[in-house]
């Protein structure tokens, strides 16, 4: 009877868009009342948050796996570079992380 | 059921992502748009708490994630802090949907340390004389110390308020009251006409006017008040020419257990006729989900009639609410009358008619939710 419209389970894709520069210093937290869980069953990191998820992609579960608050953005972008073997990540998780922040997902601490 | 030949194809089901625990029909508030069956008040045999943890278990060992503890008023169960620690335990994402009656500072520190993860704390209006009006208590101010202590406690809060044609003029004094109140979310409920609602209807139904103010009040607040505080206002489907995907889809996503341990596709369910729903006592969460009949019946598009069955939207709404369908059409398979589609859409648009009206003319006085209006229906 209710729509439960906060389950959200179409994937969240990166996409360009034009936000707010992040510096490389900046250290992203997820905010609290976010978790970020794998769930064996959907075979996928999903971001639990009250009444709702999102079911994350690879490269955005990655990144915000990375998130702890502590991790500088440029080391962030150095730690893909080298687990994933690539070069030149840095504007798309530029761009994911202004996203995510625009969504209330994640903070800066200062 | 549909021949193989059927062009429609029926889906495959996914794991019940979302779990509603209805612990008990028992409150201590008596709204008069309540979503309880009419016929509450027979429902006295609740689950006990190892029964509810094996739900549990089964349940997000097929997959579910998000597991809301709602009722009636679920802190009147003595085990809740228990219930919660267990699903905690289990890797759930718990949710407390309460009217804050009960929920002293000592039981939202054990709820805490519980590992409970965010609680919902419901209004029925940012004025004390209408909160308690609606609701038949005295509770305003005690909200309004819950509301407090929750954020107190580091939760997250989200407050809901079900609009009718009683409050929703008030609107921006409640979106006030939420950002005072430091709430995250704020869920402007429109009403949904089942249960004690659907009684009520002609003094709950607002006029086209008013939900168009509401909007624009919402959305003024919107603009101005960015990410603050994020806003649900959903256009009540009366007032829509297309049916809400109720549930997602008959057992796509969502499985409620009422305090008896029947098992549901939502939480209205239990009122079509021709279906036997399993109970938890009797049957796993899995063969409840996967094989019962009752969760079969309407899940995917074979079951569909036109104008749904080849209507070319039958898979964003899925044909609407299937409660719905019942209660105006008589017939659970047959479109939501919400839709314009619907033969039957005048269902919907005679009520609409109606509530266009300065007065109310009703043909019953507001009911309340009351065990002793349980019984009246019951024996009507």
């Amino acid at each position: 009877m209710r729509s439960r419209s906060r389950i959200l389970t179409t994937q969240f894709r990166l996409r360009r868009n034009e936000l707010g520069d992040i510096t490389a210093g900046a250290q992203p937290r997820l905010r609290p009342m976010y978790r970020l869980q794998w769930e064996e069953a959907q075979q996928a990191w999903v971001l639990l948050y009250p009444e709702g998820m999102v079911r994350l992609n690879t490269p955005a579960a990655e990144i915000l796996k990375r998130c702890n608050g502590t991790t500088k953005v440029g080391m962030l972008v150095a730690d893909l570079e080298q687990t994933f073997s690539a070069t030149g990540l840095q504007s798309d998780v530029d761009e994911f992380l202004s996203e995510a922040a625009r969504r209330g997902w994640i903070e800066f601490a200062d | 059921m549909a021949g193989s030949n059927s062009p429609i194809e029926t889906s495959r089901a996914g794991p019940p992502l979302w779990l509603l625990a209805e612990l008990t029909y028992r409150c201590p508030l008596h709204c008069v748009y309540c979503s309880n069956p009419l016929d509450f008040a027979k429902v006295e045999d609740e689950l006990s708490t190892e029964d509810w943890k094996r739900v549990f278990r089964e349940a997000r060992a097929l997959g579910a994630v998000q597991l809301g503890f709602s009722g009636g008023e679920p802190m009147v169960r003595d085990d809740l802090a228990e219930l919660v620690g267990e699903a905690h335990g289990l890797g759930f994402y718990t949710n407390l949907i309460t009217s804050g009656v009960g929920l002293n500072e000592e039981r939202i520190r054990g709820l805490k340390a519980a590992g409970l993860d965010h609680i919902q704390v419901s209004f029925q209006d940012s004025t004390k004389e209408v909160n308690d009006f609606l609701s038949s208590t005295r509770t305003f101010d005690l909200k309004l110390k819950v509301a407090h202590l929750v954020k107190a406690y580091g939760y997250p809060m989200v407050l809901n308020v079900v609009l009718s044609r009683l409050n929703i003029d008030h609107v921006d004094k409640i979106i006030e009251m939420a950002l005072a109140l430091e709430a995250d979310f704020l869920e402007l409920a429109n009403t949904q006409y089942y249960g004690w609602a659907y009684l009520n209807r002609d003094h709950l139904l607002p006029s086209r006017a008013q939900i168009e103010n509401a909007e624009r009040v919402v959305n003024a607040y919107r603009a101005r008040l960015g990410g603050r505080v994020k806003m649900f206002f959903v256009v009540p489907d009366y007032y829509a020419d297309r049916p809400k995907a109720c549930m997602n889809g008959w057992g796509s996503v969502f499985l409620s257990i009422a305090p008896d341990g029947l098992a549901l596709p939502c939480q209205a369910a239990r009122m079509l006729p021709g279906l036997t729903f399993p109970n938890v006592r009797e049957a796993s969460v899995r063969e409840i989900w996967y094989d019962s009949p009752a969760f079969n019946a309407y899940r995917g598009e074979s079951w569909m009639r036109e104008p749904c069955r080849s209507c070319p939207e039958r898979g964003r709404d899925f044909g609407g609410c299937r409660c719905q369908a019942y209660m105006l059409t008589g017939e659970a398979a047959n479109a939501d009358p919400v839709c314009a589609l619907s033969p039957e859409h005048a269902h919907v648009t005679d009520a609409v008619e109606r509530a266009q009206a300065a007065a109310v003319t009703a043909v019953r006085p507001l009911v309340f939710r009351e065990r002793a209006n349980s019984v009246i229906a019951l024996s009507s």
